[in-house]
């Protein structure tokens, strides 16, 4: 027994230093930012011998990353939000209507999930060009909603087939609407799923680089991610404060993991094996 | 009356489908269609040019020598990370699910690098290939990392595969936690009551068992590398004189510095195809397997 206990201890302080090795890369440019660049190049291991926020201050000026910050919070909280509420609906007329274009559509949408975004992307651009409503932040939103629909619609479809139909009888026969019956009854019921789809397409849209960078050219539009590439062009040996806007870029998301870690992961697993 | 009902049904579909369909249509199907056709003709913004070419575009897509060169140095890559990550994935699952305090933790940590997009994560590494790790080479005398592994094209091809790897370890992981907790737990107790010890029981129970999770780890991480276009672009730019692109950073690279839109279309086409050829072929052969065990 005490065998067995030594070699459990042996076994987790290992995977603590392995974890320690894996985040290694974090816990470099972390102690780096606060260094200056000089003594970043001189010698990249060592402690630093003050803690100055300078790097940070000059990163959040010349990065501008309340721009960046508060365009990538815009743009991602409301196609979230589109994403989910239209969704859900289509995701219940769907499972509701048994009509034909009904099922042509859902296939239709399940099909395209095997689309990657590269296939499209050349199209999009033409497209949008020629009417005029490239470089909008509207359009971004537009697109976002587009590529998030299919699989959101696919999830709700899957999880409105197991509601029964006899909640929904009861409220219809008092004479409630349809639209109200899906809104008072239904999407209580829905919690759940949207918590999987909140936390999924948060990550996808707040971490994505190619589509804002091929649609919003003007500096005040930037989100994070073209905040953070702009910074690398500009200012791409001045490595200190390129340190800093990296980990300010981390944080947000890294305060919302460790608030809603639970959610995360296992809106993560189910959506994988969806 | 049928007109009447008609008309609700007209309602009810414009009210609850009419958004999500319009912004399908209008974002994947109609773009879809039209980059189809895009590949047919000499499409090019610059001198505004819409010939129609047939299947030329794809002729010369065949014909191009640099397209398969970097579409080897795609699959070599896709190939090893997708090893090395689902190996990786597959071990710490199983280390985790032993059942020991503090394992959440370290699920957790383990997650942590997924969080983050491919460009932020890109730029960290970037200045860790140059700048940190040749001032340990020269410091420790490894002439392995005394010059940037970043200005190399074999050693460029590593970092993309390292990086990639190492982002797609607690993703994978999570998925095969996920995959070994359907394992029964009696069945794994049965095992070490009958002296069965880890390795075996990994071999014997848990592989076979956890075979649907091995399938969509495989599948999901072989999709998502051949997609890497973030990481490409800010840990290596495609340098040293392009030997590092691969295929997906290439295609946007070619549509947009070049403005050829028609060939850059019929470029990211093929590749769709080969990912599609690819993913569901192994998802095929490994179902089987799992069918037989």
């Amino acid at each position: 027994m005490r065998v067995l206990k030594t070699t459990i201890y042996l076994k987790t302080i290992s995977l603590y230093i392995l974890l320690l090795v894996f985040l290694f890369p974090f816990l470099v440019i972390i102690l780096n930012t606060f260094k200056t660049t000089q003594q970043f190049v001189e010698s990249p291991l060592s402690l630093p011998t003050r803690f100055s926020f300078d790097n940070y201050g000059k990163a959040f000026k010349d990065m501008d990353f309340i721009t960046g910050f508060l365009n990538s919070s815009m743009i991602t909280i409301i196609s979230v939000l589109l994403i989910v509420l239209f969704s859900s609906m289509t995701g219940y007329l769907f499972v509701r209507f048994n009509w034909k274009a009904n099922s042509v559509l859902f296939y239709a949408m399940l099909a395209s999930m095997t689309l990657p975004f590269q296939a499209l992307m050349i199209p999009l651009v033409v497209i949008y060009g020629d009417l005029g409503l490239l470089n909008s932040k509207g359009t971004l939103l537009f697109m976002y909603l587009g590529f998030g629909v299919p699989f959101a619609v696919f999830t709700f479809h899957g999880f409105i087939k197991g509601v029964p139909l006899e909640l929904e009888e009861s409220a219809s026969i008092d004479g409630s609407s349809r639209a109200r019956t899906f809104f008072q009854i239904v999407v209580p019921l829905l919690k759940p799923v949207m918590v999987t789809l909140i936390v999924l397409d948060t990550l996808w849209i707040w971490n994505d680089y190619l589509l804002p960078s091929l649609l919003l050219q003007s500096p005040s539009m930037r989100t994070l991610p073209l905040s953070n590439y702009g910074f690398f062009s500009t200012y791409s040996v001045d490595f200190s404060p390129l340190m800093a806007g990296l980990i300010m870029t981390i944080i947000p998301v890294l305060i919302l993991y460790l608030i809603l870690q639970k959610h995360i992961i296992k809106g993560i697993t189910e959506g994988a094996l969806k | 009356m049928t007109n009447k009902k008609t008309i609700r049904n007209a309602g009810t579909f414009l009210l609850f489908g009419g958004p999500s369909v319009f912004a399908f249509f209008a974002v994947v199907l109609i773009p879809f269609l039209f980059g189809l056709y895009l590949t047919l003709t000499s499409w090019d913004v610059r001198v505004g040019d819409h010939t129609f070419l047939g299947f030329a575009n794809y002729v010369e897509v065949f014909k191009d020598k640099v397209f398969f060169t970097q579409l080897w140095f795609t699959l070599k890559y896709v190939f090893f990370t997708v090893a090395i990550a689902n190996i990786a994935a597959f071990f710490l699952a199983f280390a985790l699910t032993s059942g020991f305090k503090g394992q959440q933790f370290l699920r957790t940590g383990f997650f942590t690098p997924n969080l983050i997009g491919g460009l932020v994560l890109g730029y960290l590494w970037q200045l860790l290939f140059s700048q940190v790790l040749p001032y340990v080479g020269e410091k420790y005398g490894w002439s392995l990392f005394e010059t940037s592994w970043l200005t190399d094209t074999d050693k460029g091809f590593w970092a993309l595969v390292i990086v990639s790897a190492w982002q797609f370890i607690g993703y994978l992981m999570i998925i095969y936690i996920a995959g070994f907790m359907s394992v029964r737990v009696d069945v794994l107790e049965a095992a070490s009551i009958d002296g069965a010890n880890g390795l075996t029981k990994i071999r014997k129970i848990i592989l076979p068992l956890s075979a649907p999770a091995i399938v969509i780890c495989i599948f999901i991480s072989i999709s998502r590398s051949f997609l890497t276009y973030d990481l490409n672009l800010a840990l290596t730019k495609g340098g040293p004189f392009n030997s590092t692109e691969l295929s997906s950073y290439h295609v946007v690279q070619k549509a947009f510095l070049s403005n050829e839109y028609g060939i850059g279309q019929s470029e990211a086409v093929v590749l769709f195809a080969v990912v599609a050829i690819i993913a569901l072929t192994q998802a095929y052969f490994l179902k089987k397997l799992e069918v037989e065990e």
